[in-house]
């Protein structure tokens, strides 16, 4: 049997496949095109009927705007509702980022409203058994355990899992809510996402997040992805760049171990070796310098320490490059010239680049790339970062992370300050949340938490080695998929060994079902973002207002209900929704909450996107240009589709939104901007500030630091604030003044509130200051360890963190094979809910890894055949063998979506019944290994070892 | 009245299989498990010259299905859609052989098992059924034509590869985007 990616062969009926039969599928096919079958095990009266067939055809339609819950791209769609089912989808010509297009998954996204193998109700698992809880018994029993907890081992020892699924509201509510219940222990997936980027970015010129937007690559002459597979993790962006390609004959390039399905498209692909990404990136530097590419007067002007990166570079001559990457000299000189003969030029990353131990150096190095070639700030230029998830963009922006708050304020006393002032609450109160003691020298309040990565290590690490308390007995995982964390045996481990597990999400997920608990576990059942309404963050910043297409299927809550409930049960619902309205149901009014974001988000700029602004713009999406963004006409004229932040000042301030962040050629007023002043005015005696390059407009021809009260006298601009802002900004800078004043003076002179400084390409504050290649912890590469060792062992916030003990055993003997893992277009992270979309479900039915003919070859091994994998850690595997040139001889790739299947043995009965979703595997994370960003504690995913064999 | 067509933009198409969940979205109620009326077919996978394709009834205006089946199911719509009368098919696969795309699907319980009638694209212009009627609904799904739209795929694809509609129009688009490539970007090559 020939085993192809997208089957369309009758499945065999005989053949048992891991863990579900293809008779099983047979049946649960029958249960989709039934849809009655389900209520038989439902009983009646507690869920709603969803099925579009039992709607006539002339039943009146209600349109709903909606944007897609997969990627960050944010396509798009209009909902057809009736009789309050969702009964059709139809394609948004209109929209500005999609144009009416939908990959696999947005094209099935009406099954939302089916929703077959979603949970219906709380329950609890009771020896061994799933039994029905109503709410009210839910919020009582997980609340009383989360106050037991808190009396024996204090606020840190229940930790917050948040999701990228959640709404901006949604984000913003379970950040406060985790900080109100007095803990940082709160963290979702952008930590196994984005994190190295957030972090490498923002310490290169100021904001992590992606400088351009999706239309405009566009205007780019050249594309270089690297560690990016747009075709599979984000098929609309190739709309735009396809029209780049062939309207402006953009070069291509790709950088990538596989020969993917973006390469297909692409004029190079240079197939590194995983883990070289900064070889790779100084080679190329290599020959910009060498041949005198480089942007001089862009250099000279904004960008700080180049002459280190140059010594850098003069390291990895052609030779020693290929060398390390594996790729031909040619290979490496091409892509540095195709760079530097079509400028400008975009550079797009996604986790190829990011799940690296080295992962914020990877980051920066692409960044100090662009800076080198001038591409920075400029229409068909920039670092276009694509997200993962619709909104991890927002997530990340409002603080849903282990060492921030909203905003990015970080977690010192100072932004404690910022953010109790937004919420009106006493800063003694807020400060008698935390637990007071001091542990490693640390105190919690003001120390990160444990990331979304290692929440397991806070589980089972010896208490006397964590920066906390005690350790970790209580979780929520709330919108997580937990089997796209590495170590799975050891993240199975942790979910038996704590106190209690809540896992509130539309599906039963990983956490849910792959312990060995009898007891001590909740499924609650949120609802998904079609069933509410808010705002939605999408890759290039831009916010759209999601409309609610229909009422919360079966006995679902929303995030927000749940949320609120929960504080209402721990006795701080007070203090939670201060200056939040309720409505007649005592529910929460959304838009005060998007109202509070605005109030103290002063520093990225999402203070602008009032809610009734954000409306607006979804009401018309037909006005805003395809290409540019903006809307040539209607209510929002000139206004750049989403406000992407920077969007600065008050709602009423109109500011249009910043589609191309640092763009010098525009006026700060209409979107323009510079390099942020973010570390000070100068290092060791040398200018931070910029050097004669400034924003159009701007009354300070120079560089300048971030704008405070003093600097406002100093300028002599003070009185140009009301007295009712002169007494709030007083003493404050332009980040904590909730008047505006400051930011709005600031702009009105043509500067930027941040300041206008140099982007830096060292970080003094990192623990490389330039990036420095460091082979990957489980190299295949021993020959390369001496001269390119990783790092000592370190304490990282809470956790010790592993790097020479682990990279000094050679592994190679035992586990010759390179792997690395990615993605498919068909599913979406941890996979659960596409897994359950029949429609996606039927086209990836196998858990498979890709092998070279070679190395298949060498092992006895057929396309199609079932292997066993073993990761270099140990852990086993099964699953089938495609046989495949896209990869290279000596390396290996999985899909990470799948999960289900553990060590070769179904998880399916551990399922409440009626939930198994379509299609279950073995996850590759199984097999993954140790290995994180001293950093952001990103996880290794990219490349480790393993061992494959047939079984 | 037009003449559809389809038409796949190879240097468009990326394999993400929208084309595929929107036809199954779209026409749910008459669709089953491993009944795919379209689908994305690689060639080359994995290798340089790696291209995709997606495929389902062209509606070819003289049909190789029409022309064998022994039934008389098949009929062409005014405006050149090949479509076939689920009532009249006797569900012997001649039509598979003869059809140079493959485009005919055949129900997957087991080889041409109780309901064995012919399943295909129908362009999203339902059947011989009253236009809307809930016999069209079940027996061949969605009438976009009759509401005037067009099909589902097209409507739906990320990258403006799958166009659909009259192939005047279809030509004019597609001719304008190999005038941007040069020629030899034109579909293959």
């Amino acid at each position: 049997m020939q085993l192809t990616r997208k089957s369309n062969e009758a499945p065999k009926v005989e053949k048992k496949t891991l863990g579900i039969s293809r008779r099983q599928f047979m049946k649960h096919a029958g249960i989709t095109s039934g849809g009655i079958a389900a209520v038989s095990f439902l009983g009646t009266g507690m869920m709603r009927k969803a099925q579009a067939k039992d709607v006539p055809h002339d039943v009146p339609t209600e349109i709903k705007r909606t944007v897609c819950s997969a990627c960050a791209v944010g396509c798009g769609l209009y909902a057809e509702v009736q009789n309050g089912v969702w009964t059709g989808q139809e394609p948004a010509f209109d929209h500005p980022f999609n144009a009416g297009g939908h990959c696999a998954k947005g094209a099935a996204l009406r099954e939302h409203g089916h929703g077959e193998k979603r949970l219906k109700y709380p329950m609890k698992l009771v020896d061994g058994k799933w039994k029905k809880l109503s709410w009210e018994q839910a919020f009582n029993e997980v609340g009383d355990k989360m106050l037991d907890i808190r009396k024996e081992s204090g606020p840190d020892s229940v930790y917050f899992m948040g999701s990228a699924k959640f709404s901006n509201e949604g984000c913003y509510m379970y950040r406060k809510l985790a900080a109100m219940w007095g803990t940082n222990n709160v963290d979702h997936s952008a930590r196994i996402c984005h994190s190295t980027t957030v972090a490498g970015v923002a310490n290169t010129w100021g904001y992590g997040a992606q400088t351009n937007s999706f239309n405009d690559i566009q205007n780019a002459n050249a594309i270089f992805f690297i560690g990016a597979n747009p075709a599979e993790a984000h098929p609309v962006a190739m709309q735009h760049i396809l029209i780049a390609k062939e309207k402006n004959n953009a070069k291509l390039i790709v950088v990538d171990p596989r020969f993917s399905r973006t390469a297909a498209h692409a004029d190079l692909h240079c197939a590194l070796r995983p883990g070289t990404d900064i070889p790779f990136i100084y080679g190329m530097l290599w020959h910009i310098f060498e041949n005198g590419w480089e942007d001089k007067a862009f250099i000279q002007e904004r960008v700080f320490e180049m002459e280190t990166i140059r010594r850098e570079a003069k390291k990895f001559p052609p030779k020693e490059v290929t060398h390390v990457t594996g790729c031909s000299e040619e290979e490496v000189y091409q892509a540095a010239k195709l760079m530097a003969d079509n400028r400008p030029g975009t550079v797009i990353w996604c986790m190829g680049g990011t799940q690296h131990h080295v992962g914020n150096a990877n980051t920066r190095a692409y960044c100090i790339l662009q800076l080198a070639l001038g591409n920075m700030g400029v229409s068909g230029g920039g670092t276009n970062i694509f997200r993962g998830h619709d909104n991890v963009q927002g997530a990340t922006d409002l603080g849903l992370l282990f060492d921030n708050l909203p905003g990015y304020y970080g977690l010192t006393t100072g932004a404690w300050n910022h953010w109790t002032n937004v919420w009106n609450l006493d800063m003694e109160w807020m400060k008698g949340r935390f637990d007071q003691g001091t542990y490693l020298g640390r105190e919690p309040m003001t120390t990160p938490g444990i990331p979304c990565s290692r929440w397991h290590d806070g589980v089972l690490e010896d208490k006397d080695k964590l920066a906390q308390k005690d350790n970790i007995q209580m979780a929520f995982f709330w919108g997580q998929s937990v089997n796209t964390e590495t170590r799975q045996r050891d993240v199975r481990d942790a979910l038996d060994k704590m106190d209690t597990v809540v896992v509130v999400d539309p599906f039963p997920t990983m956490a849910g079902v792959m312990h060995r608990r009898q007891n001590g576990v909740y499924l609650l059942p949120a609802a998904t973002q079609f069933e509410t309404e808010g705002s939605v963050s999408n890759s290039g910043r831009s916010q759209q207002w999601r409309e609610k297409v229909i009422e919360p299927l079966f006995e679902s809550k929303t995030d927000l209900e749940i949320m609120y409930r929960l504080s209402q049960k721990l006795g701080f619902a007070e203090q939670y929704t201060k200056r939040i309205a309720k409505d007649s149901k005592d529910m929460l009014v959304i838009e005060d909450i998007t109202r509070e974001i605005n109030r103290g988000m002063w520093t990225i700029g999402m203070s602008g996107q009032s809610p009734e602004r954000l409306k607006l713009h979804t009401q018309n999406w037909g006005t805003f240009s395809n290409k540019t963004l903006q809307a040539e006409g209607g209510p929002a004229k000139g206004e750049t589709y989403g406000l992407p932040w920077p969007c600065w000042g008050t709602p009423e301030q109109k500011h249009p939104g910043t589609q191309i962040l640092y763009d010098t050629s525009k006026h700060v007023k209409d979107g323009g901007g510079n390099f942020r002043a973010r570390y000070g005015v100068e290092y060791k005696g040398d200018n931070l500030l910029a050097e004669g390059s400034f924003s159009k407009g701007s009354e300070l021809t120079d560089g300048y630091p971030e704008f405070s009260a003093a600097m406002l006298k100093q300028l002599g601009w003070w009185d140009e604030l009301t007295a009712d802002e002169k007494a709030q900004a007083e003493g404050k800078n332009w980040k904590t003044d909730l008047s505006g004043g400051i930011v709005r003076v600031a702009i009105k002179h043509g500067c930027i509130p941040f300041g206008n400084a140099k982007a830096r390409c060292i970080v003094w504050n990192f623990p490389d200051q330039a990036p420095v290649h460091r082979e990957p912890l489980y190299t295949p590469r021993r020959d390369l360890v001496a001269k390119y060792p990783t790092y000592d062992d370190m304490q990282v916030h809470r956790l010790p963190t592993l790097y020479k003990t682990i990279q000094d055993r050679d592994m190679t003997a035992k586990y010759p094979l390179g792997l690395t893992s990615g993605r498919l277009v068909e599913y979406e992270g941890g996979g659960e809910e596409s897994r359950s979309n029949p429609w996606l479900a039927e086209l990836q039915q196998e858990m498979f890894v890709e092998i070279n003919p070679g190395d298949a070859a060498d092992r006895g091994i057929r396309n199609g055949d079932t292997v066993w994998l073993e990761g270099a850690e140990g852990g086993r595997i099964k699953l089938q063998a495609m046989v495949t040139p896209r990869v290279k001889p000596g390396v290996t790739w999985m899909p990470y979506h799948f999960a289900g299947v553990m060590h070769g043995e179904s998880l399916a009965p551990n399922y409440p019944e009626g939930t198994v979703p379509y299609v279950i595997g073995e996850s590759c994370n199984t097999a993954m290994t140790y290995g994180y960003d001293p950093v952001t504690q990103m996880q290794e995913t990219k490349a480790t070892l393993c061992q494959i064999e047939k079984a | 009245m037009a003449t559809m067509k389809f038409l796949c933009d190879t240097k468009r198409c990326i394999e993400c299989n929208g084309c595929v969940t929107a036809c199954k979205n779209e026409n749910d109620s008459a669709l089953e498990w491993g009944i795919q009326r379209r689908r994305v077919v690689t060639i080359n996978d994995g290798m340089p010259g790696e291209a995709s394709l997606s495929v389902a009834c062209m509606h070819c205006t003289d049909a190789p299905c029409q022309a064998v089946c022994p039934a008389n199911c098949f009929y062409t719509t005014e405006d050149g859609l090949t479509l076939h009368n689920k009532d009249t098919c006797i569900g012997c696969g001649y039509c598979l052989y003869a059809c140079p795309f493959g485009a005919p699907q055949f129900p997957k319980k087991g080889a041409f098992g109780s309901r064995g009638k012919m399943d295909k694209c129908t362009f999203c212009a339902g059947g011989p059924e009253e236009n809307f009627s809930e016999a069209e609904r079940q027996k061949y799904g969605s009438n976009r034509i009759a509401e005037g739209k067009l099909p589902m795929c097209a409507e739906l694809c990320a990258t403006k590869s799958l166009l659909a509609g009259d192939a005047e129009i279809i030509s004019s688009i597609f001719r304008e985007r190999v005038a941007y490539r040069g020629s030899k970007n034109a579909i293959w090559g």
